[in-house]
Formats: structure tokens, sequence, C-alpha cells
């Protein structure tokens, strides 16, 4: 009983990180753009929030607040290249994933920043619920375990309550629409690159400021690309990313429990299964529902206004 | 209905790429009336028009509106000096509901709430569609939506945005008789009841001759007359918008015509929601070309892609005597039978244009064997061979033979693409437009290659929007009006007599 109850607290650590990063990826992919870079984003978001807290001495809300800044800036070396220079938008993600590699790695070595312990957060109860049976534990979280469904609900709201939401959309699904209703195709693209991968960006820091508590190179594990696959997944609608964070950090959560009870399982095999679930939920998408229809119109596709010939 | 002008163009000019499209056009349309503008393809009609709506520059000329002179920078210019165009293809986003996609464009009240805008957006919609005599519901989508439908949508977003100019780009080209009558009713009132100018760009006569109460008539970029349609009989405005100029006469076939070579019979679109191919029958002998003429959009390019052995969805047959149905010929068999086709996009039909030249050339002989079995390709040959057929059909601005297709002039392309169909005697020709976007040089190679194709002993199909083409080469003509050739006519032809064919059908 205890296993499952601690289990279940555990949950919410490892199921933020993907619907933090898989809200960011929809907002970008909502407005055309395919973003394949969100496992270089949370890295750079993950190393500048231990940095910032390092250097700072202290603030927590600063560093998250200071990675989201970083993400949002190393974006726009993205919407550069695909925006302006109009550089295939897959073979322009992948590159900044590796870049960001890099990056991360050097500056973390430089600056010295590796493994060296922050402060974090402390967790806040929600009383009377946290003194509940089995589930008490969900509700014995951080501040921004708390402050995630808040996030999703804005963003929803935006989406699908605001004429923002409505013309980001159309510029996803229809840019020459967009256009010819005198929408600025390009720089609403822009701030949907920048606001989605400051969310990015966040995810990476919830990883090493709050939860590992630490940074080390490629921390992020691939957690961005199991970000992406939950979008594909989602069928970018948010609601339906946050339950499938949640299926996935379920399954992440359970491999720790699973060591502690003395269940013995190749290590290796244990790593693998987060992947093989994305691949077999892929798969499944693929075979059940035949249609696109909730895919971006324009995801991936450049805009040029048109011209003759 | 006042006399006083709502937009003026003075002698406007424009060309893309070298080719003059308007030269000195000038076009005025006065509130209250429904203005067509008519022309066959290509004579500059929608370029006109785009100016107008503020999507192109013109080089020289000006715009007035309401007598005073604007310089309009972009549609959103156009459309606060009340202009609005609805295009041939619809700009709407598909997965949005009527309200949300007008929504978009307008710029109101920015105090209200989003439920609010779209709600007053709604109201809006149904007001106006009531008061244009028809009924929508705004919180439907627009990807569920017929056609017709979606063109109302598209006028009713110029129209809330506030457009008193109104200009629909070949609005009856997608629609149905009984919804194109609706369509121009509505239009009608508009402009009587309500003041407004509409400016209809079309090449039917009927429409024309039945809703305008003034033409503008373009041919070749210029615009040639401007007068009432009730004073003219549609065989004089049949000869302005043809022009009576006199064609090449034909020059007929130096042998007879041979025996059946293709036989289309009852070739219908099983597509059930754009029937457009209505039994298209016809025979097709060695040794002649039969053009097809017609008004663009009756099923010209559907003929042409199911001939050619694009995936159109069609019934009926299509059989090559002694070899059965084109349909179940692969693509190697029909190369070996020596069919050659031109169609009449060739950047995306005929050409790989980020190849090379060369490779372009080389690829209609790739399956025989010429250039080397699958695991060996014979450059050198595939080089010599180019260079005598660049130099033979005079494909001109080739820097060199690995230069990409895609650098070559339209009508160089062409000739590269007739290059490589015609570099073995072929049996069957199948064009669609050859001479699309040609000058006058290029277009009579073309016409010379096709003749010399015939005397040869094959059969050519022509199919072209442009009756002079068909009138200087073709030995029969078939005139096609939606979806059927609806007569034909042995050369020498008349000229009017076809003209009076192509549009009446309609």
């Amino acid at each position: 009983m205890s296993l499952i109850a601690s289990w279940i607290g555990n949950i919410p650590d490892f199921a933020v990180p993907f619907a933090l990063a898989a809200l960011g990826l929809i907002i970008i992919e909502r407005s055309g753009v395919l973003a394949l870079g969100a496992e270089g984003l949370m890295l750079v978001g993950a190393m500048s929030g231990i940095g910032a807290s390092l250097m700072t001495d202290g603030s927590t809300v600063a560093a998250l607040i200071m990675a989201m800044i970083a993400a949002a800036v190393v974006s726009q070396l993205f919407a550069l290249m695909v925006l302006i220079m109009r550089i295939n938008q897959v073979i322009a993600g992948l590159a900044l994933v590796f870049f960001c590699q890099g990056l991360t790695g050097l500056c973390g070595t430089l600056m010295n920043w590796t493994s060296r312990p922050v402060s974090g957060l402390s967790d806040l109860s929600l009383w009377p619920l946290s003194e509940l049976p089995v589930l008490g534990k969900l509700f014995i979280q951080d501040p921004v375990v708390y402050l995630t469904p808040i996030i999703f609900l804005l963003v929803v709201l935006v989406l699908n309550r605001t004429v923002l939401g409505l013309r980001l959309r159309a510029v996803g699904e229809n840019p020459q629409a967009a256009d010819a209703a005198g929408i600025p195709v390009l720089a609403y693209r822009c701030a949907a690159i920048a606001a989605g991968s400051a969310l990015i960006g966040l995810a990476g820091a919830y990883i090493s400021v709050l939860s590992t508590k630490m940074w080390l190179a490629d921390m992020v594990g691939g957690r961005g690309w199991i970000a992406v696959a939950l979008v594909i997944f989602a069928r970018w609608s948010p609601w339906k990313a946050l339950a499938g964070a949640v299926l996935f950090g379920c399954i992440e959560a359970l491999i720790p429990q699973m060591a502690a009870s003395g269940i013995r399982l190749p290590q290796y095999f244990v790593f693998m299964t987060p992947y093989a679930v994305t691949l077999g939920v892929m798969i499944w998408v693929a075979v059940a529902s035949r249609d696109n229809s909730s895919q971006p119109g324009a995801l991936g596709e450049p805009f040029i206004r048109e011209e003759r010939r | 209905m006042s006399n006083k002008n709502a937009i003026q163009l003075d002698a406007v000019s424009k060309s893309f790429d070298g080719f003059k499209a308007l030269s000195e056009a000038s076009f005025t349309a006065r509130w209250g009336e429904v203005h067509a503008l008519l022309g066959e393809n290509g004579a500059g009609k929608s370029s006109l028009m785009n100016i107008a709506a503020g999507l192109y520059a013109p080089e020289t000329g000006s715009l007035f509106i309401d007598d005073n002179l604007v310089r309009l920078k972009g549609p959103l210019d156009a459309s606060t000096q009340g202009i609005g165009m609805v295009h041939q293809h619809f700009k709407l986003v598909k997965p949005f509901s009527v309200a949300e996609n007008i929504l978009l464009g307008l710029r109101n009240d920015q105090a209200l709430s989003f439920r609010q805008r779209l709600q007053q957006t709604a109201e809006e919609i149904k007001t106006t569609a009531a008061r244009l005599g028809f009924t929508i519901d705004p919180f439907a989508r627009v990807d569920q939506l017929s056609v017709a439908e979606q063109q109302r949508v598209e006028i009713l977003k110029v129209l809330l945005a506030g457009a008193r100019i109104l200009i629909l780009d070949e609005p009856t080209a997608v629609l149905t008789d009984a919804e194109a009558e609706n369509l121009l009713t509505t239009v009608q009132n508009f402009a009587h009841q309500e003041g407004a100018a509409v400016i209809l760009v079309t090449h039917k006569m009927n429409d024309v001759m039945r809703y305008a109460d003034e033409v503008t008539v373009m041919r070749t970029g210029r615009t040639v007359a401007s007068l009432k349609p009730q004073s003219v009989t549609v065989g004089e405005l049949v000869k302005l918008t043809v022009g009576d100029a006199p064609t090449p006469p034909q020059v007929p076939a130096s042998r007879a015509a041979g025996e059946v070579k293709l036989e289309v019979s009852e070739l219908c679109s099983t597509n059930p929601n754009a029937p457009i191919l209505r039994g298209v029958n016809l025979s097709l002998h060695a040794g002649e070309i039969y053009g097809i003429a017609g008004v663009g959009g009756n099923g010209q390019s559907e003929l042409a892609g199911a001939l050619m052995g694009l995936p159109e969805p069609v019934s009926g047959s299509m059989q090559l005597v002694g070899e059965g149905d084109l349909r179940d010929l692969s693509a190697s068999r029909r190369r070996e039978l020596g069919i050659a086709c031109i169609p009449a996009d060739r950047y995306s039909a005929a050409l790989a244009a980020p190849l090379s030249i060369s490779d372009n050339f080389a690829m209609g002989e790739i399956h025989s064997g010429r250039y080397g079995p699958f695991w060996f390709l014979r450059r050198r040959r595939i080089e010599a061979d180019t260079a005598a057929a660049v130099s033979e059909f005079d494909v001109q601005g080739v820097r060199s033979l690995q230069q990409k297709a895609a650098l070559l002039s339209g009508g160089n392309a062409q000739k590269l693409v007739i290059a490589r169909e015609f570099s073995r005697q072929p049996q069957l020709v199948i064009v669609h437009s050859p001479s699309r976007g040609l000058d006058v040089r290029a277009t009579l190679a073309v016409h010379q290659r096709l003749r010399s194709a015939r005397d040869a002993g094959a059969a050519v199909l022509l199919i072209s929007e442009d009756l002079d083409e068909v009138m200087a080469l073709a030995d029969r003509i078939g005139v096609m009006s939606a979806g059927r050739i609806i007569g034909e006519f042995a050369q020498p032809a008349d000229r009017q007599a076809i003209g009076q064919a192509m549009v009446n059908h309609v």
C-alpha cells in the first residue's frame, strides 16, 4: 500500500516536464511550424535554470523565469532559420537539438555548474486533500505542479476563446487566408515560437532545478522527443496532451518503485520502456485513427506570399 | 442609378518576366451597375482586377476610386477603400466556422469579449445574408459547406469588411447552372438596390447578356471595347472577344488520314461531387490533328489527364486500337507504343525541375535500355543525344547540359519537353495547351513540330483553349462544352460558328 502511495506521489514529478514541453510544442505547431527541437530547448532551460540559481544564490522563482527567457532567446535562432531563411523545418529542428546539446554541455563544464546541488522549492501541502489515504501524496507537491493545470487552462482559453488564438490557429491552418485577412503571419509564428519555447524551457528547468536539483550534461535524456510524440498522440489538443503526460509520468514513476520493491529488471530494459510505449502509442494512433483533420493544415510549410509563377 | 464613377483604372500596364500581361488597359465601373469584364483566358482580366484589389502594383497607369486618385499598398489598403475581391480559389480556413472565418478579417470593437464578438459577427452574417436573399448557418464549419455556400461566405466576408465595390473573379466557373443564376441575381440586387458596384470577371457570354449592365471586353492585355450588352448581339460580342484578325491559313495534311488510332467513348467523371466529364466521344485517326476547342474549365484538363495516364477518376473507354484500354497500359508500355504526352503544366507534370537538362531528356528513354542497363548509365551517350536534340529543337538559354531544367524559361522548357517526346517517332501525341506562355517564335516552332509529326503518320490530339491555335493546326475540330464534345467541324471551318458553339451551349 505504501508503495502505491509513494508511486502516486511521484507521478507529478515525472509528468510535469512532459506536460509543459508538450504544451509548448502545441503552441508552436498550432501556428504551423513543425518543432522538433524540444529536447534542445529543454536542455537550455535546465542548464540556465541551474546557472541562474547558482549565480544569484537563491531565488528559485527567478531561476525558472531565467530558464524560460533563455529558451525563448535560443528559439529565435530556430525562428530565423525556418521563418526568414525558410530552411526545412525538420532539419532546422534537428540542428537546434544538436547545437543545444553541445552548447549546454560546454557551458555547464566551463562555468563549473555540473553536479552542484541547488535548493529547489519546498513542497506545499493542500490540506485537507493531503490527508487522503493513498492519494494524499498527490497533494504534497512543489508549486509548479499546481501551476501546470492552470497554465494549461490559460493556454486553452487563449487558443479557443480569444481573437488572438483564432488568428494564431488561422496562421497554422491556412496562412494565405490569414494573410489576406491582414494578419502578419511571420510575426505570429515568431511569437508562437518564443512563447512555446519559454514553456519548453520551463519544462527543462523543472527537471534540473526542482526534480534532480542539479545539472548534469544531457540530463533531459530523451524526454523532449517523447514530448514530440506526445503532441502527435494528443492530436494537438492540450487536454489530451496533459492526459498523455500523466500516462507517461505513471510509467516513468514506476521504475524507481520497482527497483525499491526488489523486482530485478535489466537496467536497459527499464530505460527502454518509455520509448517502447511511445512507439506503441504511435503505431496505435496510426492504425486507429485514419483522419488527419486535427493536424494543423499548414504544419511544416514555410509561408511565402503568393507570387505569380 | 447614379452615373458617378466608382472605380476607374486608367492606362494600366503590367508585365511578368518580360511578358506583357496588360498594356495600357483602361476600365471604368459606375455605382449601381453590374459591370462585366469579358475576355478569353490570358486576356489579362484577372491581372487587371488584381491591380484593382491591391495585390499587384501597376507599372504605369493610375487608379481612381470615387474620382479620387489612390495608390494601394496591399489588399488591406484596398479593403479600407471599400474594394473587396472574391478570388477564384477561396481563401478560407477550412476547419473554422463561417463566423470565425469572417471575424478573422474584421477589426471591430476591441472592447467586447471574444464570445460577444463572435455572436455579433454571427448576427451580422444573418442579417446581411437575409438582405442578399439567402440563409447560412454562421456556426457551420466551412469544410462542410458546398462550393456555392463557401463562395457566399467569401462574399459575406468582403461585404462585412465594408466593401462597396465587389469584384468577383470567374464566380460561376465552379457552380451549377441553378447556383450560378442564384448568385448572379443576388449580386445584381446588391448593385441595383443598394447602389454598390459589382465587377463580374467572366468569359461566359450568357452571364454577360443576362446580368450585366455594362461590359468591357479585353483581348491580349488591352481593353478593346466598353458597351452595353443590350446594344449588341452575342455574335458581335464573340467577335470582339476572340478578335477577327485573319488567322494564318491551316496547312492541310500532306496525305489523307489513316485508320482509327484512338477511340474514346462515353468518358465520364466518376466523382459524384464534380461530374466534370459527361460522356466524351471522339475518334482519332492516324495522320490527322484533332483539335478540341472550348472555353476553359469545361473538362479539357480532366480529359487530358485521363488520356495522359494521370489518376483521373473516369468511367467509359479509351481504346487504343489493337492494344486495349489506355488505362491498362503501364507507363513503360505507353512509351514503347510511342505515346507522347505534352501536358499544359510543363514544370509540374513534364519536367523534374531540380534535375539537369540532360537527365530530363534521358528520362524518356531510360527504360528502353538506350542509355545502358540498370546498373550503369551511359553518360556520354546521354550528353551527345541531349546536345543534338537541344540544337535541333532550338532550346535557347542552355548554358550547360548540367544546368537545372528549372532555370529554363517557359518556352524553352516546353521545347525541351517536345524534344524529348518527339525524339523517337511518336505514334500518338496528346498535347494540352502547348503554346501557353510562349512567344510567337516558339509557338510557331511548336506548331511546326506537331504538323511534321502528323505528316509522319502520327495521330495528334490537340486540346487548347486558344481558338487561334486550334484553327491553325487542326484538321478536324471538336467543340467541348460542359464535359462533352458538342459539335465537330471539318476544315475549312467557320470561326464564328465555332465561337458560337463554344459559348452558346454553356
